[in-house]
């Protein structure tokens, strides 16, 4: 099975995230770049799946240089190769350019599975599995809690506010999970050794095959207006329970008009 | 006036609050175009008409609601493409997040997630990094799709009788190749949801245990809100995983957030932080929960928490 999985390089959320003041996309420089938490899911999943039905894990990635990182991490976990868009022209790219680039770079690796997750702590669109199910015209198998494969059928759980939905389809397809269908193992010191080996492929985004005009900064189809830190919260009243906290907290909610 | 297309949230006929908000909103911006999806229209007809839905696309039928995501899509590009609307808005959700994007690839429009709310011009307003920075953003090509947070805006009464037009859609094999086969319902009990809820009662670590989330749903029972949970209590097993409340969780914003025994860490921040007003928990004074109260009691949530459960059933 040709298993590609789908790895996004963010902020880490612990150090400072800010948008550059010249054009409002993220500083990515700032802050140091982790992979995006709920892809470490989607490699995992990409992982047990080869490991129960054969094939080989192509990590995916579109991201500046430093992304790189992030691609050993995925290799060293188990991946068994990795293709990595990056060119300046990606720059600025939203959602719908970020989906056309990538729905490029898959028209090469070709796909059986393309397993991703759900969402990016940083931008936290959201959006990415529904477009390119869309863009490939195949199943969309979106906030995934469970994946069961036979043969050439899939049933995922999908995840509702309810419970979830039991959903069927064929390959090929896309999948997004959310946290706790699986837990992503750690890369062992051999992993970590076997994936200075693995085959890395740059592509640019002529080499992709990608229409420059159609994607970065200049060509998006949202733009920022403007941006500001938000303004503190005050800080309220905090007080050290003497055996009346509860009903402290009734009297303040009463003020409040809640109770 | 211009159409402002509205989806409908709704599960078996039952309209949650989060169409209400949008409607609402949608009547600031231009004349709000409700969009029905499946059967159970006619039970749900009156909330829409007051809130401001001056027309309903009814498409009642029932297989629209058997695949995932890709017959709403289907259904709100051919209503862009006939009606030209100024705006489609959605809810927030992850599947309202879902449709947004699948419609803006249909129509070649641009997607704006997560919005708390919208002015003038389609200008959307962010809170991002976890409520660290507020943006404007708007789209420059096609029809602005927003996806707009539970929460957001106040309904308000707008009694109307809505003028409406059924409507068909043809689903090609892709709008097909993902088919809900079933439904599975666990545990929901009289609860709100948790997106969409007024008040957030959530444990965190220093509930200590799954069977001491009792403590935590009697003190949301008597409030009325819902249950949520820190990801230290979900990665426990203590509760539910999708009542996670956080980065990789849910995104709330209630009018009250009540966080008990949790530290607030940013991760859990990121899914809470723009929640109106604030009281906490916890025994440890340096937790960084406090940073963000409107009042925080430090002590043993085992000793506060009941206390201010039977206090506001008192008070009732």
């Amino acid at each position: 099975m040709n298993i590609v999985v789908l790895v996004k390089q963010v902020p880490d959320t612990e150090s400072p995230r800010r948008l550059k003041s010249d054009d409002s996309t993220l500083d990515r420089a700032a802050a140091d770049g982790v992979i995006n938490e709920l892809d470490e899911y989607a490699i995992e999943e990409a992982l047990r799946v080869k490991e129960a039905h054969g094939g080989e894990v192509t990590v995916v990635t579109m991201g500046p240089d430093k992304a790189t990182d992030s691609i050993r991490k995925a290799l060293a976990m188990g991946a068994d190769k990795a293709v990595h868009l990056v060119d300046d022209a990606l720059s600025g790219s939203d959602a719908l350019q970020t989906s056309y680039a990538i729905q490029q770079v898959l028209g090469r690796t070709g796909f059986d599975l393309v397993i991703l997750g759900s969402e990016s702590t940083d931008a936290r669109t959201g959006v990415l599995a529904a477009m390119l199910a869309e863009r490939l015209g195949v199943a969309q198998l979106s906030l995934a809690n469970k994946v069961e494969i036979d043969g050439t059928a899939v049933t995922i759980q999908r995840q509702t506010d309810y419970g979830f939905d039991r959903v069927e389809a064929s390959l090929p397809a896309v999948v997004s999970v959310v946290e706790k269908i699986n837990e992503p193992r750690y890369p062992s010191f051999k992993g970590i050794m076997a994936a200075k080996k693995k085959p890395v492929e740059t592509l640019s985004v002529a080499d992709a095959g990608i229409d420059a005009g159609q994607v970065g900064l200049a060509a998006a189809a949202t733009a920022v207006v403007d941006f500001a830190e938000a303004p503190p919260r005050e800080q309220g009243q905090i007080v050290t329970d003497e055996g009346d906290g509860g009903v402290k907290i009734a009297e303040f909610l009463a003020s409040k008009k809640f109770v | 006036m211009a159409e402002i297309l509205v989806l409908v949230d709704q599960v078996d006929g039952e309209v949650k609050k989060v169409t209400l908000e949008l409607l609402t909103l949608a009547g600031r911006l231009g004349e709000p175009a409700a969009v029905w999806v499946g059967p159970g229209y006619e039970g749900a007809k009156d909330r829409l008409a007051e809130h401001g839905a001056a027309k309903v696309y009814v498409a009642a039928d029932e297989e629209l609601n058997s695949y995932v995501v890709a017959p709403k899509a289907a259904l709100l590009a051919q209503l862009v493409n006939e009606k030209s609307p100024a705006a489609v808005l959605v809810p927030a959700t992850p599947e309202g997040k879902e449709v947004a994007g699948r419609l803006a690839v249909r129509t070649g429009s641009g997607v704006l997630t997560d919005v708390v709310d919208v002015a003038e011009g389609f200008v959307a307003e962010h809170s991002i990094f976890g409520g660290g920075v507020i943006a404007h953003a708007k789209v420059t090509t096609g029809t602005p799709i927003i996806a707009v947070r539970p929460n957001s805006v106040a309904p308000e009464a707008n009694p109307v009788t809505p003028a409406e037009e059924q409507v068909s859609v043809a689903l090609s094999d892709a709008d097909r190749a993902a088919k809900i086969v079933e439904r599975v319902v666990q545990e929901k009990g009289e609860r709100p949801d948790l997106t969409e809820a007024a008040i957030v009662v959530s444990g965190g670590r220093g509930v200590g245990g799954a069977e001491n989330f009792s403590i935590i749903e009697a003190l949301a029972d008597s409030l009325g809100g819902a249950v949520g949970a820190s990801r230290a209590a979900t990665d426990a097993g203590w509760y539910p995983h999708q009542f996670q409340v956080g980065q990789t969780g849910k995104t709330v914003s209630p009018q009250l957030y009540i966080a008990v025994g949790i530290s607030g860490a940013i991760q859990h921040r990121a899914g809470m932080q723009t929640s109106k007003t604030i009281v906490a928990i916890n025994k440890d004074p340096e937790a960084p929960i406090f940073e963000l109260v409107d009042f925080g009691v430090v002590g043993d949530l085992f000793q506060v928490a009941p206390q201010l459960t039977e206090e506001i059933t008192k008070r009732k």
